[in-house]
């Protein structure tokens, strides 16, 4: 039983009706808050975003930005007792998974949604064995034997490009080496043939050697499935060439999004530039100093009332210390950014030189330490 | 493998060798002329003293005194007790396994009541069933199993008469009789390990509920019980293995009182009979025992632990402690 | 764009929502860190110090009241010769089981007419006595062990300890009844037996204590600059390994009080007709069916002792720890 087969009759499927189709999933307006002792933490502050079959979407951010909370909330994998409800639609094929109990979420996870985490080690049961934790996902979801179960998991095993699957089966996970647990963990995810699969820093825990692997994998299991992929990454490098759309996120709230080669030509958003910038280049000297974005991104217990990126940023200016810009849509369809003096339009243009010549932004912080010298 | 259970045999022998030492001496150097103190009360004639004096080997010197008995002991003789009469081995053997059933039963009782105790007040942490197991948990282990087994003598035996107070019913009887006169010891037994293991397995297991694997088993679409116990429960089962392990010897000294509350013809009363009629060999013989059944249980769980943790098994480093 | 959020307030330039109270009332109840199935990597924890005060908080009325009942104990046990009481040891057959609230005898008499409450206050002397100085005992001797073993190391560590662990290979209770049945049943003979057998444990965790303290900066230092052995010990070493093995020990009265109860349960601690609360459950024992009181009474005091002990030593403990966190 080919997978790949398997998988593509599995999730054909016509599309919704009503003349355009229905994306694979719309997320709206998508709040995820915690009631902790130190106050509520907005880990998810009004979020939109989606995907179509075949399509990915990549979602930058640092640690901190929420991104992790984010796609677990996509999942709905949360707990329902932490989280405090604050709003949003997840609406898969055009269903909103929110309000769904865990066990009315069990239905979609494996066969429709699947996760990839980032740190496979952590995320495989260290003391049961490989095969089990491919069967028996598909033993839940199928009514396959476990004969016929362990046959398609070394299928799996073998379309993630892991040699001599048979053996794989009885061992452990410690027994592998990184690269090849990741291959398992995505192998786990596309068990059941899902039709979105979010992948959760994938590659951050691998050696760089094996990363582009491990993309390169991803990106065939999505073309073959035709699956919707959501890549959450810190690393702008990762969704380069492999995402049709890009959303950068910041203190949980997506600051740019655009498709992916607008976000690397025109970006408006000065923490996407000052991302971009922050990304070394082969073709530079060596001892170029790394352009670092000086500061910490904001406690998410304790947000600023204005933009949430003024004391990191460029461009700030009194504006932006008082009000959270929204939205704005960019001149390009599909292009918005969150900016009230975005980058490479006059008004920003304006305000990075009123600052220059102040010698510091609105939010005081001195230009200098903001335009780090990169030769 | 085979070479790291071999060198934990090593440091099997020179501890049992200690064990045996100790045994040796601290009751042989107790105050008191030791003739005196095995004939107990009986003290009779001259000669007698004299003849126990050549029988204990008296008037050899304390190193060679060890060494015979050591030597006999490992032969399987442990002397005869000038009170009762008996041969000490034979005594022990023939009540040794009233006592392991007991202990077995109690193990078994208190896993069987600790591990889904342990695994849903973890899953529903913070809750009121964690709540009240938390609190009940802590009244148990300020609870004496002596007291413990008269409250359920006063429930079971004298209120409702359902089960027996006192009384042993072997196996050849039959195994519903037996089972019946074991309940009430066993159960009395396991008190405080079922505290001690259901505190253990759930603090293990909320700190194993938080891993990444378990939301990747969920995100699987796993049912909530499956993910619990096959997934969440493996990694935790180690340290409650380790634990209960440990704590035979703890059921080892209950059994004495246990044993001698419900009158059952068990090695721990045994013990407490020949510490009343102050019958020295008979102590000795038994605390020996006791002993090295303790240090060999500890060898064989420490063996298991590595046979049963796959990531020992293979040699990898342990990722979680 | 975004759904519009409900009209904030702004105090001192951060902004509140005004719904946050209640949904904070709603979740209060489950801490973050407690979420089941967690969600690993989100770095959304509350401090260790915010959780431990909600907790204290809560636990102190119980806590005061344990407090209480121990105090109760130790002054009635002190106090217990001048007390208005009966004599613990008259028989007066003619008022035999008698139940609580009998003229002239509050909680009773036992079937030898003896009176309840006061044997239960004498009993209490006997269980403070015997738990305190064992586990002085204990604390002192295996406390200088354990600490000048782990600071010394070598040869001399690996014997003591292997010592320590020889001792540990038996199972307690059996050593400790076959070790009183030889050595006398007086109440110095106990406390000895008992104090001498827990010395393993206190060295075992004074030497852990030490070890972890011994590598500090600060220890070091003293050495480098050099203080004297026995300075540092006690100036540097001691202060840090009090801590834990105080913490041990106070929980480790309510074993000794347990132990000394299940000996004289036994009829194996101090001899009749001395009164201790396990030799009165055991008499109790004979007259479960028409006299439960003689036997309920002292375990339930017995019990309430131990549970406080463990209490208040588990909150003690906390306290340290979270110290320790600090450091």
């Amino acid at each position: 039983m080919n997978p790949a087969t398997s998988a593509t009759e599995n999730t054909a499927r016509p599309v919704a009706g009503l003349g355009h189709a229905e994306p694979l999933l719309a997320v709206r307006n998508l709040h995820t808050f915690f009631d902790t002792p130190r106050g509520i933490v907005r880990a998810v502050d009004d979020v939109s975003f989606s995907v179509d079959r075949g399509r990915t979407i990549g979602i930058v951010g640092e640690s901190g930005s929420g991104k992790t909370v984010l796609s677990r909330s996509v999942l709905n994998l949360l707990p329902k007792k932490a989280t405090i409800p604050a709003g949003g639609e997840i609406l898969f094929e055009g269903r909103d998974l929110r309000p769904l109990s865990s066990k009315q979420m069990r239905s979609y996870w494996g066969p429709q949604l699947a996760m990839v985490f980032q740190d496979p080690m952590t995320s495989l049961n260290a003391v049961v064995k490989i095969g089990r934790q491919i069967t028996e996902g598909l033993r839940e979801h199928t009514d396959l034997n476990r004969r016929a179960a362990e046959q398609e998991a070394v299928a799996l095993l073998r379309s993630v490009g892991i040699p001599a699957p048979e053996r794989r089966l009885g061992e452990y996970p410690h027994q592998l080496s990184g690269g090849m647990r990741q291959r398992v963990t995505i192998a786990i995810a596309m068990a059941c043939g899902p039709k979105l699969l979010i992948a959760d820093e994938p590659t951050t825990a691998l050696d760089v050697t094996v990363q582009a692997q491990i993309l390169d994998l991803l990106a065939r299991q999505q073309r073959e499935r035709s699956m919707g992929m959501v890549l959450v990454t810190h690393d702008l490098g990762v969704v380069a060439n492999r995402t049709d759309e890009i959303a950068v996120m910041y203190a949980g709230q997506f600051v740019e999004k655009a498709p992916t080669p607008i976000i690397f030509g025109s970006m408006r958003h000065p923490y996407t530039e000052a991302l971009m910038r922050s990304i070394p280049r082969i073709e530079n000297p060596s001892h170029t100093r790394l352009d670092a974005i000086p500061g910490r991104p904001p406690d998410l217990a304790d947000l600023p009332r204005g933009c949430r990126f003024a004391p990191r940023c460029r461009n700030a200016q009194q504006r932006c210390l008082e009000e959270n810009p929204p939205l704005f849509p960019g001149e390009q369809p599909g292009h918005e950014f969150r900016c009230f003096f975005p980058v490479g339009t006059p008004a920003g243009d304006e305000a990075r030189e009123r600052n220059v010549r102040d010698g510091r932004t609105a939010a005081g912080i001195d230009m200098d330490t903001l335009t780090k010298a990169s030769a | 493998m085979g070479r790291l259970i071999g060198k934990k045999l090593l440091t099997l022998v020179p501890v049992l060798l200690a064990v045996s030492l100790l045994t040796f001496l601290l009751l042989s150097l107790l105050p008191g002329d030791p003739a005196l103190l095995v004939l107990g009360g009986q003290a009779g004639s001259a000669e007698s003293i004299a003849a126990v004096r050549t029988d204990l080997g008296l008037d050899r010197s304390l190193p060679q005194r060890y060494l015979s008995w050591l030597w006999a002991g490992l032969q399987g003789d442990l002397g005869t007790s000038y009170i009762t009469r008996q041969e000490v081995t034979g005594a022990i053997l023939e009540r040794l396994p009233v006592t392991f059933e007991l202990m077995a039963l109690s193990l078994v009782m208190a896993l069987v009541i600790a591990v889904p105790l342990g695994v849903f007040s973890a899953y529903l942490v913070g809750g009121r069933f964690d709540k009240s197991v938390t609190g009940a948990t802590f009244g148990l282990l300020a609870l004496p199993n002596f007291i413990f087994a008269l409250i359920l003598i006063g429930v079971f035996s004298v209120g409702l008469g359902i089960l027996p107070a006192t009384g042993w019913s072997p196996l050849s009887d039959g195994v519903l009789e037996n089972l019946r006169s074991a309940f009430l010891p066993a159960l009395a037994l396991s008190v405080g390990n079922i505290a001690v293991f259901t505190r253990l397995l759930r603090t293990d297991m909320i700190a194993t509920l938080q891993e990444d694997h378990v939301t990747l088993a969920r995100s699987k679409g796993l049912p909530t019980s499956r993910i619990l116990f096959r997934h969440a429960l493996r990694p935790s089962s180690f340290s409650l293995l380790t634990v209960a392990g440990l704590q035979v010897g703890t059921l080892l000294s209950g059994t004495v009182i246990i044993e001698s509350i419900f009158a059952l013809p068990g090695v721990g009363r045994l013990l407490f009979d020949a510490i009343n009629s102050r019958d020295l060999l008979m102590v000795q013989g038994i605390v020996l025992l006791l002993a090295v059944i303790f240090v060999l249980v500890n060898f064989v769980v420490d063996v298991l632990y590595t046979f049963l943790d796959p990531r020992i098994r293979s040699g990898a480093t342990r990722v979680r402690a | 764009m975004s759904a519009p959020d409900p009209v904030p307030a702004r105090t001192d330039g951060h902004i509140r929502d005004p719904a946050e109270q209640g949904h904070r009332s709603a979740a209060s109840a489950v801490e973050l860190e407690d979420s089941r199935f967690g969600h690993g990597g989100v770095t959304t924890e509350p401090p260790a110090n915010g959780r431990r005060r909600t907790r204290r908080r809560g636990a102190g009325l119980l806590y005061r009241l344990c407090l209480g009942w121990l105090a109760l104990i130790v002054f009635v046990a002190i106090t217990a010769p001048w007390l208005p009481l009966p004599d613990p040891d008259t028989i007066d057959i003619a008022a035999k089981l008698a139940p609580p609230l009998t003229a002239g005898h509050l909680l009773g008499s036992d079937g030898l007419g003896r009176d309840i409450l006061s044997r239960l206050v004498f009993g209490a002397q006997v269980s403070l006595i015997i738990s305190l100085s064992a586990v002085g005992i204990g604390i002192v001797v295996g406390g200088t062990i354990g600490m000048v073993v782990g600071y010394f190391r070598g040869r001399l560590e690996t014997t003591v300890m292997a010592g320590v662990d020889v001792l540990l290979a038996f199972p307690g209770l059996v050593l400790l009844l076959a070790l009183i049945a030889f050595v006398g049943q007086s109440l110095t003979a106990i406390t000895l037996v008992i104090g001498f057998l827990s010395i393993p444990i206190y060295a075992r965790v004074a030497r852990a204590a030490t070890l972890a303290v011994s590598q500090r900066e600060y220890v070091l230092a003293a050495g480098l600059m050099g203080a004297r052995t026995r300075r540092i010990l006690f100036r540097e070493i001691m202060p840090n390994v009090i801590l834990p093995v105080a913490a041990f020990g106070l929980i480790a009265l309510g074993v000794v009080i347990v132990l000394e109860g299940s000996l004289a349960f036994l009829g194996l601690s101090v001899e009749a007709p001395a009164a201790t609360w396990g030799s009165m459950i055991a008499e109790g024992k004979r007259h479960l069916s028409d006299a439960i009181h003689i036997a309920l009474i002292p375990s339930v005091v017995m019990f309430l002792t131990v549970l406080s002990l463990n209490l208040v030593g588990d909150v003690l403990r906390s306290r340290f720890d979270v110290r320790e966190a600090n450091l």
